[in-house]
């Protein structure tokens, strides 16, 4: 039957558009320039998928219980900022807390963690107590810690960061393409695999995504699995953050700006249904680091930076048009 | 003229792994009410949704007054005359019903600006012909669901159509609105206009219809004079089989009480208010009323839903209050809501998913690890004790039908071994085999002792079913039919006691 492998072969290549996508775009690339697949390239490219693939993670909760996290992009950027705050040099000019010794990277680390966690909480109980729209709350709070962010660094930048601090982000394990980055985004993502996947809490996500009222009509306390939901998305751009501040080598209270956005895209890619309850880890790490790919590949092949959003825009588009092709394909 | 105004020839229609619709013909007379029946999945509505448009045919011929015709999509069907009232409404409830009427083809003074007092002056008239009389720009949200369900079938008489296909019109319908409902059909059928009537309520469809067509499997069984058919023969050809019981034995013995209900009252003065009724372990005891008495609003109180202002609950011998689902559910009482999309099932997630949801703790490892092989094991002990037709434990729940659907939530409650369970109409929607099955379980779960509260608008299976009959009329309990008192009459009798003439039903 000619007509059914040619449906078949039509349905492969819908349904996995994006990872073909991918490869495609980087065999290309990689043909015209051979080093696009350098040590060097690959260590560049999970090093920048490595953060914000932590963010997508935290937003994912949100987009697979019919939320969003608009506050992804500054909770990370105020995280990047406290850790560059208590994390510099003793004998740098500029330092914020001149008198302040050092303090080990693991109680920064703690610290910055636990006040992201704690906006990521009220981000939740807003939403889950107050009934406000997840846009509209996460709207407010991306404001409200921008604000925050501002009155704390008197917006001024943050450098002298400690080399153990930055090298964190920097160090690789003895191989160029094996930076910690990428493994600290890999225990980050086995994490949220396990919760998503082996956890009742992770089936209650897919339960409220799915159905909220009947989630609630299922003995789900569906407010404590939100607010967990964005205290957990809170956690995970901590720690990007804490990275972010690391790599950058220094921060002010422009970093992270449009990160959210970014994470969303990323999402959305990978197959993480805006009308809730579908969405894997998988497929967000796809998403991710095919906007990655993307961006690097732009840039190998010259592409003046400004270009290159005019075709990331695109790309989102397309990519949640043709995942829509496949659902609309079984009515 | 030809002799049918409408001839569907050789229809097929497949989708993934099912073959829906299997060479299937169908033709109407103009002027006639034409009943389609058939079990649930038998393929009566793919058949409808491919003559409206929303289903594009595999293959086969559609004839429309003599002339072969191809309807492309909805819209294409409203102007060559076909409407459709759907099983579900889909209307649009933050807008004014004379938008939701017009919704796609507003009357307009230049392109592209609405005539708002034309819409609304033609609304008005359509409104009086289905025997509403509301504003038309008042807001379709406020309206009940049967009220949003006789604006849909206004919506089909307002486009002049020739041909309206009405899928299960009267699902919601109190029975003073389905008399309306069927006025309006025989004014429609004196205007040459032909109806296509889909409904499992036998009653109805022998009081209305000329012709019944009967379809199983996706395939056509025959066409009928309605005056030539019963009750027994319908569903007989339906199945396939004879059905010898409508219910299964009662085996079931009550015992002592298990629950006692007193002056319970809501915090809503317009719902629930001073019930008091007992219930015993091992009895079935069923729920009537009217649509509006506030049986559903009564079982959501106890389950914690709703909050109360006054009463006492005893369960078990203890008091009991319950302020949240959670707080029931461990308390050993599950609630079958009634609409199982909007509060039932999850449809993007697996029939595995949609068992287990609510016995998640029961099957933890470290208080925090679900064991899936456990949850497998459970969900296919279920699939099989309940004969759920599913490809496999990992289909999604939505690609199943309404019965099945049905069947994997009550494995749901099942799966926490509750000592009440409460349905609430369990077999609205869905076919004459897979109610059957529902009874049994019904039965079968009081025969080992549990305690069901079975609320239904068919009064024949409560009948059929139940150990005693408790009534509702406007949030009160009106009375209890036991015994030789178990008939409809007595039944409507206390279904209609209004406290005041003015309130009394219309």
């Amino acid at each position: 039957m000619p007509e059914n492998r040619k449906s078949k072969v039509t349905n492969f290549l819908l349904n996995n558009a994006v990872v073909i996508l991918l490869l495609f775009a980087s065999v290309t690339v990689g043909l015209l320039r051979p080093a696009f697949f350098s040590e060097a390239n690959a260590g560049n490219l999970i090093s920048n998928t490595a953060i914000r693939f932590i963010i997508a993670l935290g937003v994912s909760g949100c987009l697979i219980t019919k939320g969003t996290d608009l506050s992804a992009g500054r909770s990370v950027g105020l995280s990047a900022c406290l850790a560059a705050t208590f994390l510099q040099r003793f004998d740098y000019g500029g330092k914020v807390y001149p008198e302040l010794g050092d303090i080990p990277i693991l109680v920064v680390f703690l610290g910055v963690i636990l006040v992201a966690a704690v906006f990521g909480l009220i981000n939740g109980a807003v939403i889950s107590y107050l009934k406000v729209p997840p846009f509209i709350a996460t709207l407010g709070m991306m404001t409200i810690i921008y604000g925050i962010c501002l009155v704390f660094t008197g917006a001024q930048p943050i450098g002298g960061l400690r080399t153990d601090y930055t090298a964190i982000a920097n160090g690789t394990l003895g191989r160029p393409f094996l930076p910690y980055l990428g493994f600290f985004s890999a225990i980050c993502g086995i994490i949220i695999w396990v919760i998503y996947n082996k956890t009742s809490h992770g089936k209650y996500m897919y339960a409220i995504g799915g159905n909220e009222s009947a989630a609630e009509v299922s003995g789900i306390n569906t407010s404590r699995t939100k607010i967990l939901i964005y205290m957990t998305a809170g956690i995970l751009y901590g720690t990007a953050g804490f990275l972010l501040g690391a790599k950058a080598g220094g921060t002010s209270v422009n970093i992270g700006f449009g990160y959210e956005l970014e994470a969303i895209a990323g999402c959305t890619i990978g197959g993480v249904s805006t009308n809730g309850g579908v969405g894997r880890v998988t497929g967000i790490l796809v998403g991710v680091l095919v906007f990655e790919l993307l961006k690097i590949a732009m840039q190998f092949m010259g592409v003046e930076p400004s270009y290159t959003y005019i075709v990331q825009g695109l790309v989102i588009v397309l990519a949640v048009a043709v995942d829509m092709r496949k659902y609309a394909a079984k009515k | 003229m030809p002799e049918y105004i409408l001839e569907m020839k050789g229809i097929c229609k497949s989708f993934p792994g099912v073959k829906a619709l299997d060479n299937v013909s169908f033709k109407l007379r103009e002027g006639s009410v034409h009943a389609l029946m058939g079990e649930n999945g038998a393929g009566k509505s793919t058949l409808m949704k491919c003559l409206f448009g929303v289903y594009a045919m595999d293959k086969g011929e559609i004839w429309y007054k003599g002339e072969r015709i191809k309807i492309i999509n909805p819209f294409d069907a409203l102007r060559k005359g076909v409407a459709m009232v759907h099983q579900e409404l889909q209307p649009i409830p933050e807008r004014s019903i004379a938008e939701n009427i017009f919704c796609g083809r507003y009357p307009t003074l230049f392109p592209g600006i609405v005539n708002h007092a034309k819409m609304n002056a033609e609304t008005a008239s359509v409104l009086r012909k289905v025997g509403l009389d509301y504003e038309p720009t008042r807001r379709l949200g406020t309206l009940s669901v049967s009220q949003m369900q006789l604006v849909e079938i206004a919506r089909a008489v307002s486009v002049g159509a020739k041909i309206v296909i009405m899928d299960e019109p009267t699902s919601s319908l109190t029975s003073g609105e389905v008399s309306k409902l069927f006025e309006i059909i025989s004014q429609l059928k004196a205007e040459g206009v032909a109806i296509i009537y889909i409904s499992h309520r036998m009653d109805e469809i022998l009081r209305i219809s000329d012709e019944v067509t009967i379809m199983r499997d996706g395939q056509y069984i025959g066409t009928w004079p309605a005056k030539e058919l019963t009750t027994d023969l319908i569903i007989t050809r339906m199945v396939g089989r004879q059905l010898t019981n409508l219910y299964p034995e009662k085996e079931n013995t009550p015992g002592e009480t298990i629950l006692q209900v007193e002056n319970y009252t809501s915090i809503n003065p317009k719902s629930f208010r001073n019930i008091t009724f007992s219930l015993r372990k091992g009895e079935i005891l069923g729920v009537s009323g009217l649509v509006g008495a506030q049986r559903t609003e009564l079982m959501e109180g106890l389950f914690g839903l709703r909050a109360s202002v006054s009463g006492f609950i005893t369960y078990k011998g203890r008091k009991f209050k319950c302020g949240r689902p959670k707080d029931a559910i461990s308390h050993g009482i599950a609630l079958l809501t009634e609409d199982r999309r909007q509060t039932g099932i999850f449809g993007v997630l697996s029939v595995s998913d949609n068992v287990s949801v609510a016995s998640l703790n029961k099957y933890q490892k470290l208080k925090l690890f679900i064991e899936q092989k456990r949850i497998n094991e459970l969900v296919e002990e279920n699939v099989k004790k309940l004969s759920i037709k599913t490809p496999g434990i990992k289909t999604l729940i939505q690609s199943l039908s309404g019965g099945n659907q049905q069947k994997v939530i009550i494995s749901r409650w099942l799966a926490n071994d509750p000592d009440i369970f409460i349905m609430d109409e369990p077999t609205r929607g869905i076919d004459v085999g897979a109610k059957y099955e529902i009874y049994s379980i019904i039965a079968d779960l009081a025969k080992q002792g549990k305690s069901i509260i079975f609320i239904s608008s068919e009064m024949q299976e409560l009948i059929g079913v139940a150990d005693r009959i408790m009534v509702m009329c406007d949030g009160r309990v009106t009375g209890f039919a036991e015994g030789g008192d178990m008939n409809e009459e007595y039944i409507m009798e206390l279904a209609t006691r209004f406290e005041t003439e003015s309130e009394h039903y219309a």
